[in-house]
């Protein structure tokens, strides 16, 4: 009788502890996927910090694209200034695609691309953009590991158990960026 | 990526213990035959495995720094060069590394990169100034992304244990076999009595042989994982970028320069991304060279048609080294979803002239080396030796005279890209 108490207890001690251990793995999960989605936060700001730099500087340069300039700018503030979460992507994309613009007027003015200063910017804000997207990649993976957690057993009786919710995977909005996306899902 | 992770890791411990067991059949037979008694024996394994666990904490503690000074390698500063720490960022966030790793330029024009680091919280990123000259920046990126694979692949680790492992083999075995030759190996046995002898002689033959394979074992063992984390590195360099053809033009441009860098030799050859030392009659080495051919890694990487994921690199590996080979664990192919290849950077970067590359090699070295870059009005850059003390120069093309900036505000290679 005292061995089969004992064999309870011990059946009952080792149940808690694996519960313990799937839920605290869980929550860091949970958490590497919010750090990711800040990670993207730190780029986007960084971004909107180097474009009133990169606009300073081609200024001088590129008189006649009065309007490109103004795009960006416009896009910049938009960005900043955005409330909701599908506002504000919407917006930072939109601001991605004037950069690209940008960077494709740029083609037209040997002088401005010669200018070691604007070189700098340019591998600045190139990175950022790589920094963004592999931020969002990043972001992606994090919940992947996520929400295979939560839907593989044994570790779904637990999620579940504690109310765990899928993770929200990055989705590109606009038609010009999924057509050639970084990542995709099914 | 963690199942990549963990099956690695199985793995490391599996060929530790492998290893170890060489080390201890080494250990025991040469103190069996030193002393004359099985119990020299057990003290020889206490032996062998003291020099492996000395050997193992030395390099757990500071085998980067050793490595790394080895290499001639001197840490860099964002200012040096802004594009190489921008891309090693990049791979850092696309890896979710927890820290940044240090990243070193070896001022060498031959083009070659490594990592070391036995934890990916402290891990460290070298590549060659020819390197930098060479590559664009897709290329540059692949060959980090090459890099940060084998820190969150935990190759760097594993290799360490591994390389130690069969450092004390080769080291235990020649010190044993030298022994032999000088003492001529009869003189322990004298005073027994000839029915033991006789087991003795057996027992030396045995342990000589052992002391000749263990070395040669143990190197292929070592090489033939070395192969394999290549392969793997790549496969993982691609899912990072999620651009193939970046590192696979690396890679020729690698496999294509013929210059020998001259800080590498045969025990730290294996941690580089392409072997530094280009010996002639590389096809009758298959089995000892510690990479695979370069051509062969290049034609896996552009066969990756469908996407950049690990099971679209396999399907590539399977291609073309025949239907049966494995690369990748099992469990590291079970990722839902595809994972597509992205389009080159639009930043594209011309090629620069041979002169011009060579004069970029050149300046980014003395960069390394603490060397202070002057702008002339004349359009002239002069460079000043770190030792040079007098305040002014004088151009040498319009002899102007030229102050000195003093130590506090020390200018490099961009600071003059920012006048």
């Amino acid at each position: 009788m005292f061995y089969i108490l004992l064999v309870i207890l011990f059946l009952i001690v080792f149940f808690v502890i694996f519960i313990i251990g799937i839920y605290n793995s869980l929550i860091g999960l949970r958490n590497q996927v919010a750090n990711a989605w800040s990670q993207i936060d730190v780029q986007l700001k960084r971004r909107h910090d180097l474009i009133p730099n990169l606009v300073e500087t081609a200024k001088g340069y590129m008189r006649h694209e009065r309007q490109t300039m103004e795009n960006i700018t416009a896009a910049r503030s938009k960005a900043m200034s955005a409330e909701t979460v599908g506002e504000r992507a919407q917006a930072e994309t939109a601001l991605s695609g004037a950069i690209s613009k940008f960077f494709l007027v740029v083609e037209n003015y040997p002088d401005l691309k010669a200018n070691q200063n604007f070189l700098a910017l340019q591998e600045e804000l190139t990175s950022t953009e790589n920094k963004i997207s592999f931020a969002r990649q990043n972001y992606n993976d994090q919940v992947l590991f996520f929400n295979n957690k939560i839907q593989m057993f044994p570790s779904n009786t637990i999620a579940g158990m504690f109310n765990f919710k899928l993770g929200d995977f990055f989705q590109l909005e606009s038609p010009a960026e999924k057509a050639a996306p970084q990542v995709s899902f099914p | 990526m963690w199942e990549l992770i963990r099956a690695n890791q199985r793995k490391s411990l599996i060929l530790f213990f492998l290893m170890g067991a060489v080390l201890i059949g080494l250990g025991y037979s040469i103190g069996y035959v030193w002393t004359g008694f099985p119990e020299g024996g057990i003290v020889g394994i206490f032996i062998a495995s003291g020099i492996w666990l000395l050997l193992t904490l030395i390099s757990y503690m500071s085998g980067d720094q050793i490595l790394l000074t080895l290499s001639k390698a001197a840490p860099v500063t964002q200012d040096v060069h802004p594009q190489l720490l921008n891309v090693v960022e990049e791979m850092k966030i696309a890896a979710n590394l927890p820290a940044m790793p240090k990243v070193y330029i070896i001022p060498d024009p031959a083009p070659n990169a490594f990592a070391v680091g036995i934890k990916p919280e402290k891990s460290s990123i070298a590549v060659t100034a020819g390197l930098l000259s060479m590559m664009n920046r897709d290329e540059l990126q692949g060959v980090v992304a090459h890099e940060t694979g084998h820190i969150t692949n935990r190759d760097i680790q594993y290799m360490t244990f591994a390389g130690i492992a069969l450092g004390s083999v080769v080291l235990i075995s020649e010190v044993f076999l030298r022994s032999m030759w000088y003492s001529g190996g009869g003189r322990r046995y004298s005073s027994k009595s000839s029915g033991s002898g006789q087991i003795q002689a057996v027992i030396l033959v045995v342990a000589l042989v052992f002391a000749i394979l263990a070395p040669i074992i143990a190197r292929l063992l070592y090489f033939a994982l070395s192969r394999r984390r290549e392969y793997l590195a790549d496969a993982t360099a691609a899912r990072l970028t999620r651009y193939p053809e970046g590192l696979a033009s690396a890679l020729e441009k690698l496999a294509n320069s013929d210059l020998n860098l001259v800080s590498a030799n045969k025990v730290t050859a294996p941690m580089y991304i392409v072997n530094p030392l280009k010996k002639k009659g590389m096809k009758l080495s298959d089995l000892t060279s510690t990479h695979p051919p370069i051509s062969e890694r290049i034609k896996i990487l552009r066969s990756m048609a469908a996407g950049a994921g690990y099971l679209d690199y396999q399907k590539a590996f399977s291609a073309i080294k025949g239907k049966y080979s494995k690369v990748i664990p099992d469990s590291a192919l079970q990722e839902t979803g595809t994972i597509s290849i992205r389009s080159a950077s639009e930043a594209k970067q011309e090629e620069k002239e041979k002169r011009k590359k060579t004069r970029d090699v050149g300046d980014l070295i003395r960069a390394v080396n603490k060397f202070l870059f002057l702008l002339c009005p004349c359009g002239l850059k002069i460079k000043v030796h770190p030792d040079y003390k007098q305040p002014s120069i004088t151009c040498p093309r319009c002899h102007r005279e030229l102050q000195i900036p003093s130590s506090g505000d020390i200018q490099t290679l961009s600071g003059i890209a920012e006048k």
